[in-house]
């Protein structure tokens, strides 16, 4: 690396650069905005059809688990419109589309269905009206075998889809023996579906020789593009996969996107006809993968003050039919058993069971909020045991800086801020007073109660599965000096894009509208990971910059020969390079001499994150390149009637390290935290006896709408918020972790239900807090303190 | 068929933007949505969910408003049927730009407060908002959380978009070429089909008629008994986008001009048949403030601005939220055959789950809601997982007066989401009519409800939460009654400011 671009070191970027447009640290708008508010932005179903084009539907199961008997499609073949009929015989290679390769999701069941609404087989007509009345016209029969419909009942029978596993640090057995008090516990841990807007689709456009170009709604193109070649028996070079944009994504099109994506390339290549699968809302929620819902059982030991001296905890996580991401979901949620917390003495196991019931699946932060959320509420059940406010308990267990530091896999935590971080949000939502004051409001209000509760957030930051941790990027410059910015992130929304886009123009000094941002294609960038586990702009950020620095060094090392001038000397300032002490040209002027001189103007970009290893065996090892840190206090207000609630105000201040974009991370934070609001309070997902899903629409499953939006909701940036690792211009992750942010509301509803017995008793609140859940609570609570009050006189009377 | 003097007319006629369409050979259950993004190949309204939830199709229709100017309103793209526009103006994303290619106000707030993320939801509350700066624009909080409703966003937690509906504002109220602009849309529209006969659709998957009188509509329906009654099409359109049903023929009557009235006087109202929850909303407000609160939850801006008070009883469905605090006021139905008409109090009009009082050839012509005398008290609870469009898990109307000696005088009590229809809860209300208003009797009422009803249970709610909130709500009620310092809302006009 030449000097010049060392001493363009990011750590000095700690404000947007002067006279630059839409550099790093500026809330640049995202860069879709105005096509989005003009309906000019083209998702999937928008790019204008081939003539020929045919639609898809599925035809599903109306059993959970049992063999098909029977498989008459004659009245579908014969349908108005319909051109081809898939089932799990017409799979031209592999019929699997498992992302860990581990041959249990095929794309049509072979003979066996696993779950009720599985599709079983697949219509491509000339509409999609057409498509979807045939598939009703199917005459199936099963013989039913029997189906395991809750996690309970598969952990009792110990049907697993993958092995379980343990983590440990010292020996919780025998410090919860030794401890001072105990309390065990079990929660129930409610899933989610991901509601992104636009449903999962697929459109495949067949080539010559056999290939396919997909337009995929993905955040995995490479995984789509070699499960597909693996489907049709083709190498992976067959196939392309392109996104330019996804309406939401949140983790539910990582891996659920395969399978109607597979399908339609099928029929595409098959029928020489380009074919499109969307699926209508209803099917996909039924068909698809969702956050997994867990049991958790613990045991926990603790002091005077209620700091922890053992934990014994066990999660038993509903992975549905097949393995596929349940493994490393599982993983995280152990991961984050400690939250924020000094654990000291602790046993985690993990199940991983096996339901008849949809293969759950990523949703932003991946087993990591179950983990959390479980360990919060621990907190709040020590913290009325021994009779202090929550938050001094929670103070009194972080992890410190010197010792008490090492996680339950063995990692130091090394970048702790969560000591300034509380004072600062302490401050901000000035706690202690408000806590007077709701104890003062509660003991007047025999109705309507209020609840307050300020939770942290340490959220690990890496793929966990360490070899995923590497990125790609490919940058041109044209003769004009307007740059083609491709790498292997997606945008599903998170404004990826914008912040990949600002790097370059940083690393340029150029405007951002010379920067052309691209669709990510699997022909540019090969081998690229998911745009997951918040990983997004730390790494692409990186390996566009590498690609940029490439192409600037070779410009530096062109100007300096031509103008006879030390490399030192060459500077790329807003729109301009400065050469020597006199020279000064356009960006573009520069552009097209390094042309005519023969330099290349493009180059690739990569990236690996380093410091990161972990042995899975010993469960040991650093995982985490660094821990993104945030909290939030909220309010709530609660009828002790109905169960109703409200969250009144919400203060926020989270750590993004040094922004690359203050207004794209503000909107992560709050859609995150009102997303986990939703996970936590209102979006209950319910099956009936039989297995099928009957929240199945919004207009049963409710997401939170306008209203639930605090009114008084207050959140910041945290101004000390500085990577100390070499992330990109030292910022860190916000996808993922605000969502965590939202189990204070959880809390704060508990606290709320808690104050009917003067926080006497123990409130078992599980998630999702619905008002149906609230107001058990509620009459739970006050039957046990009748119950500890009629204990106490006899035992007095006695 | 209709009278001898009907003319009809077989092209749907319409502006789009300022274009005039005039289809012909239209399935009649094509959804406006299918439409635009199929045949007229504008695909910045987007398909969600297709049923009217989400609110990603949102478009705004615009009609004559009868006093030479324009009503615009939104309404779900994915659950109209296409036929319904006629006469009608369409308004979709792609309008709202101007001729110089520069944003409108409501899309440059939408720009600069970031308010899209992913955006595939961003048209739609485009629309609302658009809505929002043709009524002039709203600063509250609740006004906007009211207009925006409908929209589900899944990205930015919705603070952006609030401001950007603060900081869009409105057209003046005073701005004359707005105005001249409106009158000449409403002119224009009002000859299109002024005079040119009824809508009548013969397409091979379908008939459609579209009568714009109730004499012409009776004659209709007498002609053809089996026929499926399009109101708002809150209800039928999912019937259509999501259990694939072919209906013919379809008569719609949301153009008959005088089944669109609400008549107020001193002791009742006479809301047609074609009234919108919007259109009545104010008047049911006056009523009894809880019915407005009421009406103001029922689905969304949306919704409410197609769905009739007439159509959420007609389709007698045991979660409508109109019919048991009508039931509580004593409302009574209108039933029309030809020219024979018969009131039924609306309780005894829902029959058992699916079955109403209502022949074949029969419609609901208008509802007779008596407002309350002096010391009769209404109250309405509403309760679901989500305060906005959310639909009721149990909703419990009372309508109760207190004598000077503290004894109930009067009492009403009537549930939804309680049996498979509206009830009212006959059990209840003898055990307190004539008794002490009192802890005491309040408990002998509450056992009385759970003997008279057995919940079910399924995905909105449990039956023991279904009979013990029921239960609750009577305590509310009893609270609200005799010690209203104490503070039981959470929101609407009356939640506490605490």
């Amino acid at each position: 690396m030449s000097d010049q671009v060392m001493k363009t070191d990011m750590d000095e970027v700690v404000a947007p650069t002067a006279g630059l447009s839409g550099g790093v640290r500026s809330s640049s708008k995202h860069d879709s905005g105005p096509k989005h508010v003009a309906g000019e932005a083209v998702y999937i179903d928008d790019i204008n059809e081939p003539f020929g084009t045919l639609h898809l539907a599925p035809g599903a199961a109306t059993i959970a688990h049992g063999k098909i008997s029977k498989l008459d499609l004659s009245k579908v073949r014969t349908a108005p419109g319909v051109v081809c009929v898939l089932t799990a015989d017409d799979i031209p290679g592999q019929n699997d589309v498992s992302p860990a390769h581990t041959d249990d999701e095929p794309v049509l069941p072979d003979g066996i269905v696993q779950f009720y609404g599985q599709p079983v087989f697949c219509v491509a007509a000339e509409t999609r009206a057409q498509a979807r009345a045939a598939a009703q016209l199917a005459e199936i029969e099963y013989e039913e075998l029997p189906a395991v419909l809750d996690v309970a009942e598969a952990l009792e029978k110990q049907l697993f889809v993958a092995p379980p596993h343990v983590m440990k640090q010292g020996d919780a057995k025998a410090a919860l023996a030794r401890a001072k008090h105990r309390h065990a516990g079990r929660m129930d841990i409610g899933g989610q579906d991901h509601f992104y807007l636009e449903g999962q689709i697929s459109f495949a456009i067949p080539g010559e020789d056999g290939d396919v170009l997909l337009h995929c709604s993905t955040q995995h193109p490479s995984e789509v593009q070699h499960n597909i070649a693996n489907v049709l028996g083709r190498p992976a070079n067959a196939v392309t996969v392109e996104v330019r944009r996804m309406g939401g994504g949140f983790g539910g099109k990582e891996t659920q996107a395969m399978q109607w994506a597979a399908l339609a390339a099928i029929v595409a290549t098959k029928t020489g006809r380009p074919a499109k699968f969307r699926l209508d809302r209803d099917d996909d929620m039924v068909m698809t993968g969702k956050r997994h819902d867990f049991i958790v059982d613990y045991d926990v030991g603790f002091d005077d003050d209620g700091r922890i001296c053992g934990l014994d905890i066990q999660y038993a996580a509903n992975c549905g039919f097949s393995a596929d991401l349940s493994a490393a979901i599982a993983d995280r949620a152990m991961f984050h058993t400690d939250n924020a917390y000094y654990l000291g003495d602790v046993e985690i196991r993990s199940y991983r069971c096996k339901t008849n019931l949809v293969s759950n699946t990523a949703f932003r932060g991946f087993g990591g909020p179950q983990g959390m959320v479980a360990i919060e509420r621990i907190i709040d059940e020590i913290a009325m045991t021994v009779g202090r406010d929550p938050m001094d308990v929670r103070i009194a267990n972080y992890y410190d800086t010197k010792d008490r530091n090492t996680t339950p896999y063995h990692m130091v935590v090394e970048d702790n801020v969560l000591p300034e971080l509380t004072d600062d949000i302490l401050k901000a939502s000035d706690y202690r007073k408000r806590r007077e004051e709701i104890t003062a409001f509660n003991a007047e209000s025999p109705v309507l109660k209020k609840g307050l509760s300020l939770t942290p957030v340490k959220f690990g930051i890496s793929f966990t599965t360490t070899f995923l941790n590497q990125a790609g990027a490919l940058i041109h410059v044209y003769q004009d000096g307007s740059v083609h910015l491709n790498h292997g992130g997606t945008e599903m929304g998170q404004g990826l894009f914008i912040k990949v886009a600002q790097v370059v123009a940083e690393e340029f000094q150029i405007d951002l509208d010379q920067i052309k941002i691209t669709p990510t294609n699997t022909g540019k960038v090969p081998n690229t990971s998911a745009t997951a586990a918040s990983s997004g702009a730390d790494m692409n950020g990186m390996a566009a910059r590498d690609a940029a620095m490439t192409i600037k060094n070779r410009l530096i090392a062109f100007a300096a020969e031509k103008y006879g001038v030390a490399e030192s000397t060459v500077r790329f300032v807003p729109g301009k390079v400065i050469v020597g002490d006199k020279d000064e040209l356009a960006f573009a002027d520069l552009i097209k001499q390094a042309y005519l001189a023969r330099v290349s103007l493009s180059a690739t970009g990569y990236y690996a994150t380093p410091k990161i290893h972990y042995d899975r065996e010993s469960a040991s090892g650093r995982p985490f390149y660094y821990f993104a840190y945030g909290m939030a206090c909220s309010e709530v207000l609660i009828d002790t009637l109905t169960g109703e609630y409200k969250v009144t105000r919400v203060d926020i201040i989270h750590d993004v390290g040094r922004s690359l974009n203050p207004a794209i991370d503000l909107g992560q934070i709050e859609g995150g935290f009102i997303q986990g609001m939703g996970w936590l309070t209102s979006e209950e997902l319910w099956w009936d006896d039989k297995g099928s899903l009957r929240t199945h629409a919004p207009s049963t499953y409710k997401i939170p709408a306008c209203s639930d939006r605090p009114e008084d909701f207050r959140m910041e940036l945290w101004s000390s918020g500085r990577n100390v690792e070499k992330t990109i211009h030292r910022s860190k992750a916000v996808g993922e972790p605000p969502l965590m942010l939202a189990i204070s509301v959880h809390r704060a509803i508990a606290d709320a239900v808690a104050s009917v017995t003067d926080h006497k008793v123990v409130p078992a609140l599980d998630t999702p807090a619905t008002p149906e859940a609230v107001l058990h609570a509620v009459a739970d609570c006050a039957k046990r303190m009748i119950e500890k009050v009629h204990s106490a006189q006899s035992m007095a009377g006695e | 068929m209709a009278s001898a003097t009907t003319s009809f007319r077989s092209d749907i006629r319409f502006l789009l933007g300022d274009e005039e369409r005039s289809l012909r050979d239209v399935d009649p259950q094509m959804t406006v949505l299918e439409y635009l993004r199929l045949t007229e190949r504008k695909s910045g309204t987007k398909e969600g969910c297709a049923e009217g939830d989400c609110g990603a199709c949102t478009v705004v229709l615009g009609e004559p408003d009868g006093k030479g100017g324009m009503a615009y309103r939104t309404v779900n793209a994915c659950i109209q049927f296409v036929p319904t526009l006629d006469g009608k103006q369409l308004l979709t994303v792609e309008h709202l730009k101007t001729t110089d290619g520069s944003l409108h106000p409501v899309q440059q707030a939408m720009v600069e407060t970031h308010g899209s993320q992913c955006g595939f939801c961003t048209p739609g509350f485009v629309m609302s908002l658009y809505q929002l700066w043709l009524d002039g624009g709203e600063d509250d909080r609740g006004a906007i959380n009211d207009a925006l409703a409908g929209n589900l966003c899944r990205c930015t937690g919705y603070g952006p978009i609030i401001e950007a509906a603060r900081k869009a504002g409105g057209v003046a109220a005073n701005d004359s070429a707005e105005q001249k602009r409106r009158a000449d849309i409403a002119t224009n529209l009002t000859a299109m089909v002024e005079g040119e006969g009824t809508l009548a659709l013969e397409h091979p998957a379908g008939r459609y008629f579209a009568p714009r009188t109730s004499d012409e509509l009776a004659a209709l329906l007498v002609a053809h008994p089996d026929a499926t009654v399009l109101a708002g099409g809150t209800d039928v359109g999912l019937w259509v986008t999501k259990m694939l049903k072919r209906l013919d023929p379809i008569i719609y009557i949301g153009d008959v001009d005088d089944l669109k009235s609400v008549t107020e006087a001193d002791d009742a109202l006479v809301i047609g048949a074609g009234v919108t929850y919007s259109r009545a909303h104010d008047a049911l407000g006056r009523v009894a403030s809880d019915v407005g609160e009421l009406v103001r939850r029922i689905g969304s801006r949306q919704i409410r601005n197609a769905g009739t008070v007439g159509g959420n009883i007609a389709n007698g469905s045991p979660i409508g939220d109109t019919p048991p605090a009508l039931i509580a006021l004593g409302a009574k139905v209108v039933l029309r055959m030809g020219d024979v008409r018969r009131e039924v109090p609306l309780e005894e009009f829902f029959i058992t789950y699916g079955k109403q009082d209502r022949h074949p050839g029969e419609f609901v012509e208008s509802v007779i809601v008596p407002k309350p005398q002096s010391g009769l008290v209404f109250k309405a609870y509403k309760i679901s997982k989500r305060f906005d469009q959310d639909i009721t898990a149990v909703l419990g109307a009372f309508a109760i007066k207190v004598d000077d000696n503290g004894k109930v005088s009067e009492f009403r009590a009537a549930f939804g989401g309680m049996a498979g229809t509206p009830m009212r809860a006959k059990k209840c209300e003898a055990a307190l009519i004539g008794k002490d208003w009192d802890e005491a009797n309040l408990n002998a009422a509450q056992l009385a409800l759970a003997s008279e009803f057995s919940p079910m249970t399924d995905m909105r709610a449990s039956k023991e939460y279904r009979m013990l909130v029921a239960q609750n709500l009577l305590t509310k009620l009893f609270i609200e009654t005799s010690a209203p310092d104490i503070a039981t809302r959470l929101v609407g006009k009356e939640a506490a400011h605490v």
